[in-house]
């Protein structure tokens, strides 16, 4: 562990006095996970009924349960999929105009992500299963799910696609021009690849985002993790288990993601240092978001 | 249009609410973020193993299953209350670990020698972080702060989704499910009672950054 600036290498008194502090801390903490333990246990919570189907699989209910939650999180990570996917492709070519294309088109995109960036997730996506049908546009459940997230997504991969691009070395660009290059050459062959080499970290920073939006399937009725949990729930009335376990599961998808992200980074701040020097040091966007 | 100017009350209503929620949950998000940031860079190892999980799980976990543990786990503890209060604490919960974040890469952007000088000067801990570092980082993080507090009043929908009643989203949802109005003017409206809350806030954001950057 690195040092902080923040306080002295300490002292043996200092030490003394963490030492103390430090057992006082978890002997607090873990007296509140005691009480939070003996309540639950009070309240029945950790009977074989409400846990088996969840974690024994020798209980009859295990196999048919875990069926509804793997099919679940299968359609979850399918919508997650093709919203990227769809994101991407929409992101880098609303960036793509945002850069090259004359003044009032590009006033016109600008409009739209600044829409598209104030209206909540959850309201694209209602406002996509409620408004498409009466427009005679009757789709599966699925795409509501994926235009609702790739409306919001895809302006937000613009703008990191966008800051990538700016990101970059003028002589990058200039010195294609100058073994004559097209725009639209320069563009996709020198600025792009290393715009989304420079951004990669923070586009896999927004599949974390994304991984969670999903869930939102939930209020249009989507099959989705949290939906298929509700109706273990229905069937088994165990909230608190069934929600627990499809926390940890997000959790450990997403965290890993994160660490991807960190590593990700790490690698290419090595490299980079070797090849090009950044013109100047960009800060990702949307990475740092509450969403 | 009709729609929207004949539930105008309503819409106002919604606004209200949704405005409420965010205050609420916005101060104790701010308060919860910043006593994180204050453990996760503390020297005690305990303390950063609470902010160093705490920003783990509510970060990387879906705000409506949090919402959910909020709603039918508290009641299991013995804690009841309304969905109200349920909503604005889980959206509090959640959000303050985006502000832990955010408070904490703030503190790391001070220069080292701001805190040296402070040590050097006498400061303990608390003293050097809460009147040198604290203050500085506090400005440094003005646009990601802002950014995560925007986000949270979006993200406020996901909790009327979940139940609360009178919000700006569940005005939507009543009023196109429950009345049968048609979808895009109803919504069309909801749209704009969200825009009118995020886009001043950024602009608001962006002045506000510029009034109190850290000259570096």
């Amino acid at each position: 562990m690195t040092t902080s600036v923040l306080y002295e290498s300490p002292g043996p008194r200092a030490k003394r006095r963490a030492l103390f502090t430090s057992i006082a801390v978890s002997a607090v903490l873990i007296g509140v996970a005691v009480w939070a333990v003996l309540r639950l246990a009070a309240a029945g919570q950790f009977t074989v009924d409400k846990w088996g189907p969840l974690i024994d699989p020798t209980n009859a209910t295990f196999g048919p349960v875990w069926n509804l939650l793997a099919q679940g999180l299968v359609n979850t990570l399918q919508a997650a999929a093709l919203s990227i996917a769809l994101s991407l492709v929409i992101g880098t070519a609303l960036a793509l105009t945002r850069i090259t294309s004359a003044a009032w088109y590009r006033w016109a995109v600008v409009g739209v992500v600044e829409l598209l960036r104030g209206v909540p997730v959850v309201m694209t996506i209602f406002f996509a299963a409620r408004v498409l049908p009466d427009y005679g546009l009757d789709l599966p459940l699925l795409w509501y799910l994926v235009i609702g997230l790739t409306a919001y997504n895809s302006v937000i991969i613009a703008e990191i696609v966008r800051a990538g691009v700016l990101s970059l070395p003028k002589g990058q660009s200039e010195a294609a021009y100058a073994i004559g290059m097209r725009r639209s050459q320069v563009l996709l062959t020198v600025l792009l690849p290393q715009a989304f080499r420079a951004m990669l970290p923070a586009l896999i920073s927004q599949l974390v985002v994304v991984l969670k939006d999903t869930s939102l399937g939930y209020v249009i009725s989507y099959p989705e993790f949290v939906q298929q949990g509700k109706y273990v729930i229905q069937n088994l009335d165990n909230p608190i288990q069934v929600y627990f376990v499809i926390a940890l599961v997000f959790i450990a998808i997403n965290h890993s993601l994160s660490r991807l992200a960190v590593f990700t980074e790490r690698r290419l701040g090595r490299g980079r240092r070797t090849t090009t020097t950044p013109a100047k040091k960009q800060e990702p966007v949307g990475a740092a978001t509450g969403n | 249009m009709r729609v929207i100017t004949d539930n105008l009350p309503l819409y106002l209503n919604g606004l209200a609410t949704t405005l409420r929620i965010c205050l609420y949950s916005g101060l104790l998000a701010l308060v919860l973020g910043t006593i994180m940031a204050a453990f996760r860079v503390s020297p005690l190892a305990p303390l950063r193993a609470v902010g160093t999980s705490w920003v783990n799980v509510f970060r990387n976990c879906p705000l409506l299953v949090v919402l959910f543990f909020m709603a039918f786990g508290l009641p299991e503890l013995g804690i009841n209350g309304s969905y109200f209060v349920f909503g604005t604490l889980g959206l509090a919960l959640y959000t303050s670990a985006f502000v832990c974040e955010a408070i904490r890469s703030g503190i790391n952007a001070v220069p080292p020698g701001q805190a040296e000088a402070a040590r050097a000067i006498g400061l303990g801990f608390g003293q050097s972080l809460s009147l040198i570092v604290l203050p500085q980082a506090v400005r440094s993080v003005i646009p990601p702060l802002g950014s995560v507090l925007i986000a949270m009043i979006k993200n406020s929908a996901i909790a009327g989704a979940f139940g609360i009643g009178g919000d700006l989203f569940s005005v939507g949802e009543n009023l196109t499910s429950a009345q049968g109005e048609a979808a895009l003017p109803v919504l069309t409206g909801v749209v704009l009672g969200y825009l009118i809350i995020t886009i001043p806030a950024g602009l608001l954001l962006g002045i506000l950054e510029r009034k109190v950057a850290v000259a570096r």
